[in-house]
């Protein structure tokens, strides 16, 4: 066990009578990193966090803090702190008193209290509110509260479970950035739970990727987003068009696909997949590219009809319809005023996307990983 | 294409369908408020009338004798009624602390924790609210005749007066306030976020101390409402106080039977009325405390 993890996970599991709300999970978060836990409602995120914070026991597995095993330690032993979802600031207690609490139970000395509320309370731009009740603050400033509760015990690690949750979009967006620049400042590791990908690609470091008490796949925001280790990262992060397909051989290092809507492509080869194996295909709308006409022979270039041009500002979404009920969706930057669509409704159009811009799937391996929450035990 | 462009719809109803929409509207809210002024008559007439005639100058009660305060003067001279005074008192205040603390305790582990024959504890807890207290007053009887506790007094001396308070009084008020405590804290931390336990544990307060810093305080409204609850329910007792007291052991409730038994007079209108003054100041001040929680607006309304 290394200490330079804050926290690390050793094949985790936690159960709730028949249910299994994290399986096997092993993860590892060195000193100072912004990690996060992303995935869909009651992939078993708070569960990993509250474990972390003692608030659950682990059925298997160890949780060491700081490359200390935390067994069966009680959550007040714990060099972590936690900044709740409903923030959950004593409604009884005033600012000062909220923010005072947990050095007042370390029974640290009332001038330095005094000094590091103060200093907290500067630091999430809340000096002059100490008198006040939580029920006299806006969403935003029990949100800074709550952080500044919690940081002002110089934890070892901060577990933040969905904080900006019920702030509106603007305020949301403000929080994002400000709380990754106070990570920045303090240096703190931050263990942080969202089902917003947007949020979690902006913010993280890192992201653990998570479905159904499993992770998928960990990685910095790049790696998730380009190259995702399956259909369901794929999927939940971003947007991206799918297209099935067999593998019929190598060719220039890259994996050649024969689509089922035809035509035949060549992806990277992210891992190694047999000959005449079926395969999905995935493409992020925004590396493809669209152009009037038929083919000139290019590589990964396929023909369509566009079905549908849609608007959006920043840019134009195109659907075009490949055959056999396939859609492929396009999305090219409106970058001058006036330009216009690159093609309308109706139009024969090709569409291409460089080698790198896919990945290959093995359908076999996604519908094990698919059935492993059932098999695992 | 449609060449009336939809002109308000009032314009085009027949008249006479407004005027029987307005009427039927007048007339019922003349029902409503006629209907409510009945209520009040109904519900409060009875303690005006016995107010008012606390102060007749007359030994009868129907005929009145001109305003007096003559009655309220016989009270403060007579012994009698400083004693029952005094047992209800005795009675109300230690039975009061002692539900209040049970009460809670058993709330608590309601609404805190899990355990066997949980189920079965919910259903007894209110057992005592939903049977009626003369069956409570004949168990409770029976089972100080059995269990020897019998009517055995406690005797002490309050303000130059020798009290001998049985045991059994007390004990029965313990019995029913209980629940009606239970009930109201428990109300109060069904609403209490349990992240709040939490987060105190979270910095690093242990057990006792998030009880003593966060749990405590939270609950302080429903316990102070469940308190005085219990504290009225004592006073007001009669069924359970006369059955298990034995004979010649008075409070103001069992005094005032006694006295009624003589025929009524304008001596009992006036310990009565005090009695409905003192149960409004309490529930007036259960109010007053509860709204005073402040940030921690209190939702049990009892009252
Ligand atoms: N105390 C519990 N008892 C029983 N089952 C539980 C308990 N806590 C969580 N679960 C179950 O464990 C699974 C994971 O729950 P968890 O709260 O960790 O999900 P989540 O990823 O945080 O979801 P969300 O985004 O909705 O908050 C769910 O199926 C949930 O029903
Ligand atoms: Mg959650």
């Amino acid at each position: 066990m290394s200490a330079s993890y804050a926290v690390e996970l050793v094949s985790v599991t936690k159960r709730f009578g028949e249910v299994v709300a994290v399986r096997d999970m092993t993860l590892r978060i060195p000193d100072g990193e912004f990690f996060s836990l992303l995935g869909p409602s009651g992939c078993g995120k708070t569960t990993t966090l509250r474990m972390i914070g003692g608030f659950e026991m682990p059925s298997r597995g160890e949780i060491f803090i700081g490359g200390e095993p935390q067994g069966y330690r009680p959550p007040y032993q714990r060099p972590v702190n936690t900044v709740f979802q409903s923030y959950a600031l004593f409604p009884h207690m005033t600012v000062y008193e909220n923010v005072a609490f947990g050095l007042e139970m370390r029974g640290v000395s009332r001038e330095d209290i005094r000094r590091r509320v103060a200093e907290a309370l500067d630091m999430v731009r809340l000096a002059g509110m100490e008198r006040r009740r939580p029920s006299q603050l806006s969403g935003g400033q029990q949100q800074r509260v709550a952080l500044a509760r919690a940081l002002i015990n110089r934890p070892k690690v901060l577990l933040l479970d969905e904080p900006l949750g019920a702030l509106d979009l603007k305020l949301r967006k403000a929080m994002q950035l400000e709380l990754k620049q106070l990570q920045h400042r303090v240096g703190i590791t931050f263990v942080y739970v969202t089902h917003d990908q947007e949020e979690a690609l902006t913010m993280s470091d890192r992201i653990a990727v998570m479905n159904h008490g499993l992770v998928l796949q960990v990685g910095t925001a790049e790696e998730i987003y380009e190259h995702p280790n399956c259909r369901f990262v794929a999927d939940f992060i971003g947007e991206t068009n799918f297209l099935h397909g067999t593998i019929a051989g190598r060719r220039q290092g890259a994996l050649e696909v024969t689509l089922d809507v035809g035509g035949t492509v060549l992806a990277q080869a992210g891992q190694d997949i047999g000959r005449g194996q079926p395969v999905t295909l995935a493409v992020r709308p925004e590396r493809v590219r669209l152009s009037p006409g038929l083919p000139g022979g290019e590589v990964n270039a396929l023909s369509g009809t566009v079905e549908d041009v849609v608007y959006t500002g920043v840019a134009t979404t195109y659907w075009v319809a490949l055959g056999q009920g396939e859609r492929l969706m396009v999305r090219q930057q409106n970058e001058q005023i006036g330009a216009g669509p690159v093609a309308e409704r109706g139009e024969k159009v090709t569409v291409s996307w460089p080698v790198d811009a896919a990945s290959v799937f093995a359908q076999a391996s996604e519908a094990q990983a698919q059935a492993a929450p059932e098999a695992g035990a | 294409m449609s060449s009336s462009p939809s002109a308000p719809e009032a314009k085009q109803r027949p008249p006479h369908r407004d005027l029987r929409g307005a009427l039927r509207a007048h007339l019922g809210g003349m029902l409503l408020s006629s209907h409510a002024v009945l209520l009040y008559i109904f519900l409060y007439l009875p303690i005006v009338v016995l107010v008012v005639f606390s102060f007749n100058d007359s030994r009868f009660l129907a005929k009145w004798g001109g305003a007096t305060f003559r009655w309220y003067g016989e009270l403060a001279g007579d012994t009698q009624v400083a004693y029952a005074l005094w047992n209800s008192l005795f009675i109300a205040v230690l039975s009061t602390f002692i539900s209040t603390v049970i009460g809670t305790l058993a709330a608590m582990a309601m609404e805190r924790y899990r355990f066997h024959g949980q189920l079965a504890m919910d259903a007894l807890l209110y057992l005592p609210i939903i049977i009626p207290d003369i069956a409570m007053a004949i168990m409770l009887l029976i089972w100080f005749n059995l269990s020897g506790v019998g009517f055995t007094p406690w005797k002490v001396e309050l303000f130059g007066l020798r009290l001998a308070v049985p045991y059994s009084v007390i004990i029965g008020h313990v019995s029913f306030n209980i629940s009606f405590v239970a009930i109201v804290v428990r109300a109060r931390l069904a609403d209490m976020d349990r992240a709040l336990e939490e987060a105190a544990q979270d910095l690093y307060a242990n057990s006792w101390q998030t009880f003593r810093r966060v749990l405590l305080p939270m609950m302080m409204p429903g316990i102070v409402a469940g308190a005085l609850l219990a504290f009225t329910l004592s006073m007001d007792d009669f069924v359970i106080t006369f059955f298990t007291s034995g004979a010649g052991f008075n409070t103001l409730t069992v005094y005032v039977f006694g006295l009624v038994k003589k025929g009524v007079t304008p001596k009992i209108n006036a310990i009565s009325t005090l009695m409905v003054v003192f149960s409004l100041a309490l529930v007036g001040l259960a109010r007053l405390l509860q709204k005073g929680g402040e940030g921690a607006p209190v939702d049990v309304d009892l009252f």
